[in-house]
């Protein structure tokens, strides 16, 4: 079982763009993935309802955690993503 | 003879077209999808399809994103989970988007936005699988009055702004999505009008979204005299420009309300007085920690920057209620709209509103603005006392409260003698003065900023004010139809901020009224015994 913990860079945290960034990169690595927020339940990251429900704000930490061949390399591409500030073509005005 | 129907009133102004109905997904049979895949696959590709053909970018990112909702794995995985466990695919279908939409409801803000949208695609499946086709906007190719049950958020992103002339549909309140979206396009709507698919279909019409009423084949007298009502208000809202003023030279200022940065920059260039509403809970939503005093700052002198030398009121945090916020602490609650809400969230933890004055402070200083600061949900003398006092020793001289709580508009006299100045929230005023929860659909009407109730206590608020001297103004959904706006007028109100949409046509109206014409509308609607009867007895005072 590989896991990371990330802290989520974007200001709007993970609603509107960066969560259908998030959720359609998830998808595309080919290997389950999940993303839990503190001690809740770890929900599908490839599920955007899923990730939207937990309502992850801006500076929070989650935790992905995937197994199997690739799960490292995925992880690894999804810290990558939720680093970043995904909607700073909107938040920088 | 002209039937008329009576709704209620969701965006101001008038359009006279035929009607073409919209029955949703009524009518047309399809074969039904098998399983509840098949019924996500359907809703996908339509939602596709409609998005290649959306009418403008906003409205394809809205199906875009309606798409991604109806392939979710979750959606769909748990629908299937419970349709081998032996529960219908229907009701599947129903409950998972239900739970989805829940969750998203109880966080609140942003994410509370997208609550119907899962309804919607629920919906949809649920459509697929009983073998009835979603049918699309009607796109006719002519300019026509849209008559519809209720319009979903799908249907809204492919509205053709060039065809639609007015909306009319038998659901909804003043506050519904179909109400928000006309206003925000500047179409006349009337919602919540009975029956009105059946009695209006293809008939000639004239929708008044002024009075909230829709006339069936009217008679060329009555089109003549709303023709010139429309005509005049049209060719007003193009001459009259500057600071708002009724005929007889009463100044009225006219603000607009700013909720976020990117509307802060448009409505700086809009043709106004200033703002008259802040508010700030933009930078707090959605976020696991306050933002620092720098970050506060840098926002506050964005905004301030914009408006120097103009009016800018800010309404700090309000927080709470629909509006949760996880660093303000609070626990959960079972009737959060009577809960810890608005200035109450500083009584246990002042340090939030203490920064955020300090910031506030912080970007007059660097700008040169000169906010005016008020207070959100301020019940009592000694709420009010107390946010004076913290306001004034951060070195920010004007203090006002917001009057949106009936027993802040009962002892506004009181309340005003500790700050400088007031403004009304019709929105929660109603909210509370009705006993009606704004986000309960079903009690729209209860919610109308018309109900004579509110309005009384609008001028209790107003004569208390009166008597001490202190200016008190508007900032909710009322300031913004300009019929009710010269009411308010008339009652003592000396400024009202509004969505930078509407204040043309307020400037129009008030320009056309004296204000002892104004005083006048709001003896009427003292008199009125409902909502509509005041419209009513308003209009035909105006035109008088």
């Amino acid at each position: 079982m590989a896991q990371r913990e990330v802290v989520v860079a974007s200001s709007v945290g993970l609603h509107a763009r960066p969560a259908t960034l998030f959720t359609q990169a998830a998808a595309g690595t080919g290997v389950p993935v999940t993303i839990a927020k503190g001690s809740d339940e770890p929900v599908n990251a490839a599920s955007i309802l899923a990730v939207l429900g937990l309502g992850v704000s801006h500076g929070e930490t989650v935790v992905l955690r995937a197994e199997g061949d690739g799960a490292d390399l995925a992880l690894d591409s999804l810290v990558e993503l939720l680093s970043q500030d995904l909607d700073a073509d909107e938040g920088s005005s | 003879m002209t039937d008329t129907l009576v709704g209620i009133a969701a965006s101001p102004g008038l359009a006279a077209g035929p009607a073409v109905r919209h029955d949703g997904a009524a009518d047309e049979a399809v074969p039904a999808a098998e399983s509840v895949a098949e019924a996500s696959q359907r809703v996908r590709d339509d939602l596709a399809a409609r998005a290649s053909r959306a009418s403008s970018p906003e409205g394809r990112a809205i199906l875009e994103a309606l798409v991604q909702f109806a392939a979710d794995p979750e959606l769909v995985g748990g629908a299937e989970a419970m349709v081998d466990g032996g529960t219908p695919p229907v009701d599947a279908v129903r409950t998972v988007a239900a739970r989805f939409a829940e969750k998203l409801q109880s966080l609140g803000g942003y994410f509370a936005e997208r609550a119907p949208d899962v309804v919607d695609i629920g919906e949809r499946m649920v459509a697929a699988l009983e073998g009835r086709a979603v049918a699309e906007l009607p796109r006719p190719g002519y300019a026509h009055v849209l008559v519809a049950r209720d319009l979903a958020p799908a249907d809204t992103a492919t509205l053709d702004v060039t065809e639609v002339l007015a909306i009319v549909t038998e659901q909804g309140g003043p506050t519904s999505h179909t109400a928000i979206l006309a206003r925000g396009l500047g179409i006349p709507a009337v919602v919540a009008v009975r029956g009105a698919r059946d009695s209006t279909d293809g008939q000639e019409l004239i929708v008044d979204g002024d009075l909230g009423e829709v006339h069936i084949a009217p008679d060329a007298a009555l089109t003549t005299a709303l023709r010139e009502r429309e005509n005049r208000r049209r060719s007003r809202a193009r001459t009259v420009t500057g600071p708002g003023r009724t005929k007889d030279g009463e100044a009225v200022k006219l603000l607009v309300n700013v909720g976020t940065l990117s509307d802060a920059s448009a409505a700086a260039e809009a043709d106004s007085e200033g703002i008259g509403l802040f508010r700030t809970e933009f930078l707090f939503l959605a976020r696991q920690d306050e933002p620092s005093v720098d970050e506060q700052v840098e926002a506050y002198s964005h905004v301030f920057t914009r408006f120097v030398g103009r009016r800018i009121v800010v309404r700090t945090l309000d927080g709470g209620s629909d509006k949760p916020l996880p660093f303000l602490g609070l626990g959960d609650e079972e009737n959060p709209a009577l809960g810890v809400r608005g200035l109450r969230t500083a009584v246990g933890r002042p340090e939030v509103l203490e920064r955020q004055l300090v910031a506030l402070a912080s970007a007059a200083a660097r700008t040169g603005g000169q906010p005016w600061v008020m207070a959100p949900m301020v019940s009592t003398v000694a709420e009010a006392k107390w946010f004076a006092a913290q306001t004034r020793a951060a070195g920010l001289p004007t203090v006002g409260i917001m009057v949106e709580v009936p027993a802040a508009a009962l002892r506004s006299r009181q309340l005003l003698a500790e700050v400088d100045f007031a403004s009304l929230g019709t929105n929660d005023l109603a909210q509370y003065a009705l006993a009606a929860d704004r986000q309960q659909g079903e009690l729209g009407s209860l919610l109308d900023p018309w109900q004579p109730a509110v309005l009384d206590l609008v001028a209790t608020a107003c004569a208390g004010a009166a008597q001490i001297g202190r200016p008190i103004g508007v900032c909710g959904e009322a300031a913004a139809d300009p019929a009710l706006a010269a009411v308010l007028v008339g009652l003592g109100v000396r400024s009202l901020s509004m969505a930078p949409v509407a204040v043309a046509d307020v400037r129009a109206l008030l320009a056309d009224v004296d204000l002892s014409t104004c005083q006048r509308a709001a003896k009427a609607v003292a008199e009125a015994p409902s909502a509509a009867d005041a419209r009513q007895s308003v209009w035909a005072t105006l035109q008088a």
